[in-house]
């Protein structure tokens, strides 16, 4: 089994790709192009022609909006881990916050910041910012009581004992960054004149369908990999936990 | 050098530790043993300072240094640290450190596992790393909790052997929490025995077993028998007079 996984990882989404060919090759539906044409358009566009145009602005905003959002959470979440006092004083407006639905505050954004990348970086910041902020303070206060003894019977600060709260923290990361494509595309088809985002409602609007098919095709395989990227850093930083759980 | 002068600790309306009063000798080693749920381990931390007494005090000599090993190894190590930067931890700031995680190291016989993580290490192996912690912290007494009770049978022996070795080569005066009354008569000099919760003080008897001790010998011995025979009638009329 354990060598048959990988193999099916490569060879499941190959053959949808087959099947997908084989049931559009002949189709002359609008809306439904070929596969090939849209693969061929996916070519056209993606390598590398609207990369430095469209997907390096994208990528950007992601990043500085997703780091943003996790230097705050945790800087923020550390306090609030360590007091309880503190942690029930902020508890409504952390829950008020984060019940906003994300896209209700574009109006707003744009009003305020802009229609500029700040206002994109804003939004995605805003929206990361919970699920890290919220794992950071239940990380921290999860922390072991005997770490924590340790810690002071021996004269060492606390912040010591923090990385244990790491794992929860990287949870709570894996769940923004989905979060940060998700806002990436919103707010780029909300107002923006590059991105992908944009890319794709933009060739929606002009009935240029396998573009709108290509850009479609280039987020999921955008988020796949930056899923993978981030499991590649977690494997590295939390090896301990892995061993220690194992 | 170490005194618990009328100690006694609550919780809200319950009393944990009623009156609880004796001495530690410079050098000594001194076991505190009880019917299970007794505070001793409220005990050894109102002693550790990691929770403050309802009254009384707790008295140490001053320039004295305490260590505190615990008896969850495996929570009291940082698993992300490796063996030589855990036992780093309390004296990171030290110049010296290297060469007092080494001897640490090296005393309680894990020179080989230095840049291992505890993960990798068996249980007795982890409470090593543990002892070698508070070694390298250079205390004049250690405190221990129940360090043994979570180890198989043979590796306790072993530990409670590197425990008596460790304590000549450190010169370090040993405060040991235990329920199990033959490790509390084969380690000690003199044995504070409780009676349950609200704790007071039974009994101190001395054991006078003759030094080296061994796991066969000094166990054959019949003032061993005698003292165990003691101990136990102690703590379990205790238990017999709590269930009545």
């Amino acid at each position: 089994m354990r060598r048959v996984a990988p193999v099916l990882e490569v060879l499941v989404p190959l053959a949808l790709l087959g099947v997908w060919a084989l049931w559009s090759a002949n189709s002359d539906t609008f809306y439904y192009p070929p596969l090939t044409d849209i693969l061929s358009t996916f070519n056209e566009t993606w390598v590398f022609e609207r990369v430095g145009s469209d997907v390096v602005p994208s990528l950007l905003r992601l990043t500085a909006g997703y780091l943003l959002a996790v230097a705050i959470a945790v800087l923020v979440g550390i306090p609030l881990g360590l007091n309880a006092t503190a942690r029930r004083a902020a508890a409504p407006i952390v829950e008020f916050l984060r019940a906003i639905p994300p896209p209700a505050l574009l109006p707003l954004a744009i009003v305020v910041v802009g229609v500029g990348n700040s206002m994109k970086v804003l939004i995605i910041a805003f929206v990361c910012l919970w699920p890290v902020l919220l794992n950071t303070i239940d990380g921290i206060r999860g922390i072991d009581p005997t770490l924590n003894d340790t810690a002071r019977v021996y004269g060492v600060s606390r912040f010591a004992t923090l990385p244990a709260a790491a794992p929860q923290i990287f949870a709570g990361m894996r769940t923004s960054l989905s979060l940060a494509v998700i806002m990436m595309v919103i707010s780029e088809m909300v107002a923006s004149t590059n991105g992908i985002g944009f890319f794709v409602l933009q060739s929606q609007r002009s009935f240029a369908i396998p573009e709108m098919w290509s850009g479609i095709l280039l987020l999921g395989i955008l988020g796949y990999a930056l899923n993978l990227l981030f499991t590649v850093v977690e494997r590295r930083v939390l090896a301990w936990h892995r061993g220690a759980h194992a | 050098m170490l005194e618990i002068r009328h100690l006694s600790k609550s919780y809200g309306d319950t009393q944990a530790i009623a009156d609880v009063d004796f001495a530690v000798e410079e050098r000594e080693f001194v076991s505190v043993v009880g019917p299970s749920g007794c505070g001793k381990t409220t005990l050894l931390k109102c002693i550790a300072g990691l929770l403050a007494p309802t009254s009384g005090e707790v008295v140490l000599q001053e320039n004295r240094v305490m260590a505190l090993v615990f008896q969850e190894y495996s929570r009291s190590l940082m698993p992300w640290l490796s063996v030589r930067r855990n036992v780093a931890l309390p004296i990171r700031k030290r110049p010296d450190r290297a060469r007092l995680v080494e001897e640490a190291v090296e005393a309680v016989g894990l020179t080989d596992a230095l840049d291992r993580y505890p993960w990798q290490l068996s249980g007795g192996m982890q409470q090593r790393v543990a002892i070698a912690r508070a070694l390298a912290y250079q205390p004049q007494v250690l405190l221990m909790d129940e360090p043994f009770a979570s180890v198989d049978a043979q590796t306790r022996a072993d530990l409670e052997d590197l425990i008596l070795e460790v304590r000549e080569r450190y010169d370090v005066t040993i405060v040991f929490v235990t329920h199990d009354i033959d490790e509390s008569v084969y380690l000690s000099d003199r044995i504070v025995v409780l009676a349950p919760s609200p704790t007071t003080v039974k009994e101190i008897l001395e054991v006078d077993l003759p030094r080296p001790r061994d796991q066969v010998e000094t166990k054959e011995l019949p003032e061993f028998a005698r003292l165990r025979a003691h101990v136990y009638r102690l703590i379990k009329r205790e238990e017999a007079e709590v269930t009545r």
